[in-house]
């Protein structure tokens, strides 16, 4: 199947309520499947007039205590901002998924990761985040999705799966098993009509600045456990590497292949593929960087994971870049070249640091 | 014989016993007692969500004893869609200002109202923006003065008041659209069964049902409250002229009762 269809499974597989998207390029297989599969499940599907309306319709299903989500791409998770911010002011648990096109502007429909910083750094006004995961593969759209939902409802919080265009578009086997059990958890806070207690008014506004500085303090509690607790990355073949690549989403992929060749001729070169963007698995990047002499980090930006891996290794180790934007994607054998070049004139000045 | 013991008026226990921090004269109070009182009428208030907007009445859930969600500025219609899609059993309604439902907003109520969205809207409409300081409405009046029409809304400039029933009776999604107003006893009669019969309509699954509310505001109409009780039928009716826009049951009723 495809990513974007992958994504559909993954939120049936959640046990979805309501989903509500706006049609975008290149994730309309996700709001066409939803369409087609939602409603016979006796689930909501409901098309909205704007992505700022279905950004609020989640945030009224998620304040009903169901699990929803949305789905876009680039310009359209722009304009969800918005409610991305009231959703996590008021502490509501939901799931975006950013299948990320070219920018800024209309950009283009061409896979890119130019959102990292969107999706890592809060994204709208007011001091927040979005656990952001990054798939990298068709598997792991289904399997993130599952994952962003569980995160969502443990943590109350909008949970972003950051994909890009060429994740959603290809196609790759997917092992479907037997669904796993679906986590729901109470949510006592929902509005169901106050019924045998008092009121409930779900809202970030706190008028009153004491209050809004504790509440802010709260939400920063709850990031801090997020820190502690969700870091995730990959290594592979890290162990011994003289240089250990840094991408995440389609890069990995490209990333991994390239180690693959570098391997077969003996040189020494690793990945490290950060899963959660938010939190960056920063003690997992420094342990597989033990033996590295460098860091090539690649992305499909003019360069914002690199603040991250910057940040996690302190400027320890020089940094090479590999960022091409606008749709435009490195090649493996481009890769591949540069591994070379690395790894060989360290071996080359190694040779000539004994004869002297 | 008159009892002294017969209890002939109280408050209702849909409100909460606070005094509303609203300006002297100002419309919301009375808007907000047809609200409970609707509510307390059908016996719904434990099923109940309404959804509060961005300006005057931002702060409505410290009066009215409901779940209330709180909703992006203009958005309360398309939270107020996903509540009701997620829970088709609640009895859902937005309580929106002029700026919220008709500057703003305008797509969100546009489309609620044309899938004839199961909700109902209370929508007051005072000609001007009162929160931030009384700016230009989408429902300010030609030559009206506002802080940002200093000499006044014109045609050239700004354009003419949005006219929110004309427009949304338009659509074949609405089941019930009326303009009231409270501005004396007999009025309020009236905006009290308008009310009722829109929130009756939800509770029949009829679909949308929108009441707008002509409500004074002397801040910033810069008069005494009297004098803008009695501008509403000088000046306000003129433009926004009363009555029942629509009634009907919505093409798209899916007749699910609440």
């Amino acid at each position: 199947m495809s990513g974007n269809d992958a994504v559909v499974e993954g939120a049936i597989r959640a046990d979805v309520d309501c989903y509500f998207g706006y049609p975008i390029t290149p994730q309309n297989e996700i709001i066409g499947g939803m369409a087609a599969r939602l409603p016979p499940l006796g689930k909501v599907f409901l098309q909205s007039e704007s992505e700022l309306a279905a950004i609020s319709m989640v945030h009224g299903a998620a304040a009903a205590g169901k699990r929803t989500m949305t789905t876009s791409s680039s310009p359209g998770v722009s304009l969800m901002q918005e409610g991305i911010s009231y959703l996590a002011g008021t502490q509501l648990p939901a799931v975006i998924v950013n299948v990320q096109r070219g920018g800024p502007g209309l950009g283009n429909i061409s896979p890119s990761q130019g959102d990292y910083f969107q999706s890592t750094r809060g994204g709208g006004h007011g001091d927040y985040y979005t656990i952001t995961l990054a798939p990298d593969s068709v598997q792991e759209m289904l399997d993130f999705t599952v994952r962003a939902f569980d995160l969502a409802d443990r943590y109350r919080t909008p949970v972003v799966v950051l994909a890009d265009g060429r994740l959603g578009q290809m196609m790759e086997p997917v092992e479907l098993g037997d669904p796993a059990p679906v986590r729901r958890i109470e949510k006592p806070w929902a509005l169901t009509g106050a019924k045998d207690r008092p009121p409930h008014f779900l809202c970030s506004m706190r008028l009153p600045p004491g209050d809004l500085a504790e509440h802010n303090r709260e939400l920063q509690k709850v990031y801090r456990e997020i820190e502690r607790r969700e870091p995730d990355g990959e290594s592979y073949q890290t162990a011994d590497a003289k240089i250990v690549f840094v991408a995440y989403g389609t890069c990995a992929r490209l990333c991994r292949e390239a180690i693959d060749t570098l391997r077969d001729e003996g040189l020494r070169a690793g990945l490290f593929r950060p899963i959660t963007l938010w939190p960056f698995p920063r003690k997992k990047l420094q342990a597989s960087l033990k033996k590295a002499k460098r860091i090539v980090v690649v992305e499909l930006s003019a360069g914002q994971l690199i603040e991250d891996v910057q940040l996690s290794s302190a400027d320890r180790l020089p940094i090479e870049f590999v960022g091409r934007m606008g749709g435009e994607s490195p090649s493996v054998k481009e890769l591949v070249a540069l591994g070379r070049k690395l790894l060989q004139k360290k071996r080359k000045s190694a040779a000539k640091g004994k004869h002297r | 014989m008159i009892d002294a013991e017969k209890k002939v008026f109280a408050r209702s226990p849909v409100l909460e016993p606070n005094l509303t921090h609203y300006c002297p004269g100002c419309g919301h109070g009375i808007a907000h007692r047809l609200v409970a009182e609707a509510i307390e009428h059908y016996g719904i208030r434990e099923r109940t969500v309404c959804v509060a907007p961005v300006g005057c009445s931002v702060l409505a859930y410290k009066y009215i004893a409901i779940d209330m969600s709180e909703a992006a500025h203009g958005r309360a219609p398309a939270v107020a869609t996903g509540i009701k899609r997620a829970r088709p059993e609640l009895f859902v309604m937005t309580y929106q200002g002029d700026g919220d439902l008709a500057a703003i907003g305008t797509a969100e109520i546009v489309h609620a109202a044309n899938r004839g969205e199961n909700i109902s809207v209370v929508f007051v409409n005072n000609a001007v923006y009162g929160m931030t300081g009384g700016q230009m409405a989408p429902t300010t009046t030609l030559g009206q003065k506002t802080t940002t029409t200093p000499t006044g809304r014109t045609m050239q400039n700004e354009g003419g008041p949005i006219k929110v029933c004309e427009m949304l009776s338009a659509l074949d999604g609405p089941s019930y659209i009326a303009r009231v107003t409270v501005n004396k006893p007999a009025a309020v009669r009236k905006a009290r069964q308008a009310v009722l019969t829109a929130f009756g309509r939800q509770l029949e699954g009829k679909g949308f049902s929108l009441v707008e509310i002509l409500s004074p505001c002397p801040t910033y109409w810069r008069m005494p409250p009297v004098k803008a009780m009695a501008a509403i039928d000088e000046w306000m009716v003129k433009v926004f002229p009363l009555g029942v826009f629509k009634d009907k049951e919505s093409a798209g009723a899916r007749n699910e009762k609440t």
